[in-house]
């Protein structure tokens, strides 16, 4: 899930103008930005939303990194394409979180100064060609586990951005499996390759769900406005039982000796991920976090020139015309 | 610093003979790049024939709290829709 431990805000509102809300999502109408909403409910849709547009952006440095090594020229395209897609989405859910009244820039500075986070997974680095593979199959896959869903969240510009999002993901997680079933039907070493990103990106992928919310009052709140559709062990679940079978055809072992199916649940049981590296991981201690952060701050620094110069240009264009019209009058 | 580029709403014709409608928004400092942006967010994938962009300051949008009084009178006009008048059998189809 590209959004993770997003805590609700309280709220303090008149009860009666609450219950009427409330009845709205319950009726399955969706809400609009100039519609009333409670604060926590603004609030924390800007976290969530923002936190996704993040990941989208930054989850563009792992695979950014493999363009210009990509072994055929048909796979750079594809990479390209599915990067440039990546950028799309960010854009997509950046300007859903505008609607609510947040500016782009304010978004951007808090992704800079890490007041905001990104989903864990883009902590971890790719190391070689099929750890690109395995990022489509499972970081996408894993991804859209929780995106399919969302498609029906109860804040429209959300809804929206995120029934765009689906239509395109697919063809993330099939590129992604398309590479790395060619890895592991090739030479012993390309499959040990295809192995080895496998097991490197099986608990971060499981991770990116979040840990278990049974209990947690925040992910009540947000199930009740429906910002959160299933609980993180559901999808983890979901994701575990749709992947599991993809591994055999590919003739890969998932890294997990307590890999069993389970008659009564008819599901896999499987081993927990390190929560206490996931922590250590969102308090920026993960392999790459330094990396992406200051990644981002040089493309934003970098950048400034660019953008300013734009501004200036768009500037004195409108003055030139607005001197034209006045000189015509 | 702040010089965050102008908001702009996009319209996209999706194909020949039907309406522009409405996919998104996005920033661009003015209208020639907002079209370029647009292509290159909203049309990845041959979704348009043409791109609209009109500046978000510049829409003026009905308020929620007005739908009642701009909505409701049209609720109690039946008589605007066909199914209000019977039509003998015998008739035909009308």
């Amino acid at each position: 899930m590209y959004a993770q431990m997003v805590k609700s805000e309280a709220t303090n509102e008149d009860p009666e103008m609450l219950a009427a809300f409330q009845a709205r999502i319950d009726a399955g109408e969706r809400i609009e930005p100039k519609d009333w909403m409670p604060e926590g409910y603004r609030k924390t849709l800007i976290r969530q939303i923002g936190q996704h547009a993040h990941s989208e952006i930054v989850g563009q440095l792992p695979e950014g990194n493999w363009i210009t090594r990509a072994p055929t020229l048909e796979r750079k395209a594809i990479l390209l394409a599915k990067v440039q897609d990546e950028a799309g989405h960010g854009l997509y859910l950046y300007c859903a979180a505008e609607t609510l009244g947040v500016t782009r820039d304010d978004l951007t500075e808090q992704l800079l100064s890490g007041r905001m986070k990104y989903s864990s997974i883009f902590n971890y680095p790719t190391l070689t060609w099929a750890d690109i593979g395995a990022v489509g199959w499972l970081v996408d896959g894993a991804a859209i586990m929780n995106q399919v869903p969302l498609q029906r969240t109860s804040f429209g510009p959300y809804s929206r951005a995120m029934i765009r999002i689906c239509k395109e993901e697919s063809f993330h997680q099939r590129q992604g499996y398309d590479l790395i079933r060619k890895m592991a039907e090739g030479t012993a070493e390309q499959k040990a390759m295809a192995q080895d990103a496998l097991n490197r990106f099986w608990y971060p992928s499981l991770m990116m769900f979040g840990p278990s919310d049974k209990d947690s009052v925040h992910s009540t709140q947000s199930m009740a406005w429906r910002i959160k559709i299933n609980t993180n062990d559901e999808l983890r679940q979901k994701f575990v039982d749709q992947t599991v079978p993809q591994a055999k055809f590919l003739g890969l072992t998932i890294p997990d000796e307590n890999l069993k199916w389970n008659e009564d649940k008819q599901g896999w049981d499987f081993s927990e991920p390190d929560w206490s590296e996931f922590y250590e991981v969102l308090k920026g201690n993960g392999p790459c976090n330094t990396d992406r952060i200051e990644a981002r701050q040089k493309a934003w620094r970098d950048g400034a020139w660019f953008r300013d110069g734009l501004m200036g240009h768009a500037k004195k264009a409108e003055a030139r015309r607005n001197a034209g019209r006045i000189a015509a009058e | 610093m702040s010089s965050e580029w102008p908001l702009w709403e996009v319209f996209i014709r999706g194909q020949h003979g039907l309406n522009h409608r409405h996919v998104g928004s996005l920033h661009a400092p003015d209208a020639e790049l907002a079209i370029r942006h647009a292509r290159d967010v909203y049309t990845r994938r041959n979704e348009g024939v043409s791109i609209w962009v009109v500046p978000s300051a510049q829409i003026t949008a009905s308020a929620p709290s007005e739908k009642g009084p701009l909505f409701e009178p049209a609720n109690a006009k039946v008589y605007r829709h066909p199914t209000f008048y019977d039509i003998p059998d015998e008739v035909g189809h009308m």
